[in-house]
């Protein structure tokens, strides 16, 4: 016999108030300090889980269909650029670099947000923002594997994309973002929705998003181009949740708002040091370029930055700390960082190069208070020294900020000639930092920062060198056996991008596609 | 300040110095010459001459730069945490007072780097 029902379908705002706010209790046999135990520790207080608000009101059944639908189109398009050799219809071969540079040291990070969000969703005692978690875990990962199967396309091709998995938690340069969100998911559910769902999905993610996805379209990787545009329409979505968050912090006790202040000055500093990756590919590893480094920081920081925190300012919340470093730093980063991989580019799995003419003259427009002055001499040298067979590799281990991980490359706000020196003594150690900001967000928390892997100090303590490695044997290269623990190939992987298999091949391959050979 | 955390939260440091196999770690960065990125991490015995350490080390660390031999070592400049500080090449690290994780920065007068760039 069949049921008699009034209505067939619920309208859309029971069916939210049933699939969202309906789905939660509260806990009588266990208490709720018990099921969710990191609520408090953090000092964040919150009365009344209900006032936050729900900007989409988006339930999973109808999360599921939008994301098929997404992922219907994503594949059809990546397929048919695998089965077209799209590879080669990229600007030339040095791009390729970006693309490993996205692989090896963003990807991870997207699968490293959806455990994040995963676990933050399930400490918050409100429902509404613990399902607004869920879709965006669901969302990370998604990116994470979409990134892996589109990319996965170049690794048939070119090196250095083997490892990356493996190669996250050991090859040095990776530290730096490994370690950035390490931090993030370490600490509690309110800091890392600072961190993340704020500082780095709202304040900092279009400096992320655009460059790479503008730069894969300007540079004809349309498998890459496809990835980032539907990884995108998801952001819209984070954006506005990291943007609630904060509000419904802010609004729920003014004690929080000491915390949230000290949490956006350390999270916009720790992502804007983590970025300085991305500005480097922007100015040098783009063959074609879409804009610089400084403009994009102009642009996505300084303008549309600008404006937010105008905007929060009637929660008492004011503009990140170091900004005014920042603003004298953009002349300079990407420059400092492009020389770092040129550096070490014998334990490396991307190659560097020496800009063309072309490209060092676009870099003296673009930056004519500082490229000719200080960096396009460096860059000029060390040409004429590879001309020579004299191409410089350096060998000896650099010394690392303590926070950020970076090799202490930054100079001396206002000083660009001059290495900036930070340190701090703390329990019979010393630890050094790269800047004011790295310096006083360790002095913040240094039990935490105490702990940290960097990657000489593990080198130096035999701790990166394959098991049964002997490092007191006669004749030991220590980069060699370092390498081999990377899973890194000589000769393959590394070095320079000229003369490497990757420039060979591609020609090759591409004079096949383009030329009767 | 402490970490905000469920219970105790106390560590040791990750690069202590009994870490290190009887080396301590000696840092080393050479001023107005960028082309090197960053100051150096070398690993060094405490009775370790700190003149070994010139003579012997640092030409594999520096000596890729045109300026490197033209140093006139007992012109240089050194600073010890940003502070001046007075070389010995004939005490050991000990001797000099210089512990794990000290950092060095030397500063070689007229050497200003590729064509006077700092790099």
């Amino acid at each position: 016999m069949d049921m008699k029902v009034s209505k067939k379908k619920l309208g859309l705002k029971e069916k939210y108030q049933h699939m969202t706010r309906g789905l939660g209790w509260e806990t009588t046999y266990q208490s709720m300090d018990d099921v969710f135990p990191f609520v408090k520790y953090e000092g964040i207080k919150i009365h009344d889980w209900d006032k936050w608000e729900d900007p989409f009101r988006l339930t999973m059944d109808a999360y599921w269909k939008y994301q098929a639908e997404k992922e219907r189109k994503l594949y059809a398009i990546i397929d048919a650029y695998a089965q077209n050799n799209g590879h080669l219809s990229v600007t030339d071969a040095r791009y390729i670099n970006a693309v490993k540079l996205f692989l090896n040291g963003i990807s991870p990070l997207e699968y490293m947000a959806h455990r994040g969000f995963a676990m933050t969703g399930r400490q918050f005692p409100g429902v509404g923002p613990r399902v607004a978690c869920l879709m965006q875990s669901l969302d990370e990962i998604r990116h994470a594997q979409t990134q892996i199967h589109s990319i996965s396309n170049y690794n048939k091709y070119y090196n250095g994309f083997h490892e990356y998995r493996h190669m996250l938690e050991r090859v040095w340069y990776l530290s730096v973002p490994r370690s950035f969100f390490d931090d993030a998911v370490t600490a509690g559910p309110f800091e890392f929705m600072v961190a993340i769902g704020f500082s780095f999905e709202y304040v900092l993610t279009n400096l992320l998003f655009v460059p790479f996805v503008s730069g894969a379209a300007y540079n004809g990787d349309m498998g890459t181009m496809t990835f980032g545009f539907s990884a995108q329409s998801d952001e819209a979505r984070h954006m506005t949740l990291g943007l609630e968050v904060i509000k419904f912090i802010l609004e729920q006790d003014p004690d929080n708002l000491p915390i949230v202040q000290q949490w956006i000055d350390k999270w916009t500093w720790r992502g804007y040091r983590v970025l300085t990756l991305v500005g480097m590919m922007m100015d040098y590893m783009l063959p074609k370029r879409i804009m610089s480094w400084k403009e994009a920081w102009e642009v996505y920081f300084e303008e549309n930055g600008g404006a937010l925190f105008k905007d929060l300012a009637r929660y008492g919340i004011r503009p990140p700390k170091w900004l005014d470093q920042i603003e004298q730093d953009k002349d300079h980063i990407s420059h400092q960082a492009w020389a770092t991989f040129y550096n070490y580019a014998a334990a490396c799995n991307f190659h560097t190069w020496i800009p063309t003419d072309d490209e060092m003259d676009w870099l003296s427009q673009k930056y004519p208070n500082s490229f000719d002055k200080y960096y396009r001499p460096r860059l000029e040298h060390w040409r004429e020294e590879a001309k020579k067979g004299n191409r410089f590799y350096n060998k000896t281990l650099p010394m690392l900020c303590q926070t950020c991980q970076i090799p202490m490359i930054f100079t001396e706000p206002g000083d660009p000639t001059q290495i900036c020196y930070r340190e701090v003594d703390y329990k019979d150690n010393k630890y050094h930092f790269c800047s004011d900001g790295c310096k006083e967000i360790f002095e913040h928390e240094p039990e935490k920062y105490i702990q940290s892997w960097l990657p000489v100090h593990q080198i130096y303590q035999g701790n990166c060198f394959n098991e049964g490695v002997d490092p007191t044997a006669e004749g030991f290269d220590p980069l060699a056996a370092v390498l081999d623990y990377y899973h890194l190939n000589f000769g393959r992987d590394n070095l320079d991008f000229e003369g490497s298999e990757d420039q060979k091949n591609f020609d090759e391959w591409r004079g096949m596609a383009t030329k009767n050979v | 300040m402490g970490v905000a955390a469920i219970k105790e939260y106390e560590f040791q440091s990750a690069d202590r110095l009994e870490n290190f196999h009887g080396n301590q770690l000696l840092y080393i960065g050479w001023d107005q010459h960028l082309m090197f990125c960053a100051p150096f991490c070398l690993p060094m015995p405490p009775n370790m001459r700190f003149g070994d350490i010139i003579e012997k080390v640092l030409p594999g660390v520096f000596g890729y730069h045109p300026d490197f031999a033209q140093i006139d070592w007992s012109k240089v400049e050194w600073l010890k945490s940003s502070q001046p500080w007075q070389a010995d090449f004939n005490k050991t690290l000990a001797e000099l007072g210089l512990k794990h994780k000290d950092v060095l920065r030397f500063r070689t007068p007229g050497l200003t780097g590729i064509k006077g760039s700092a790099s």
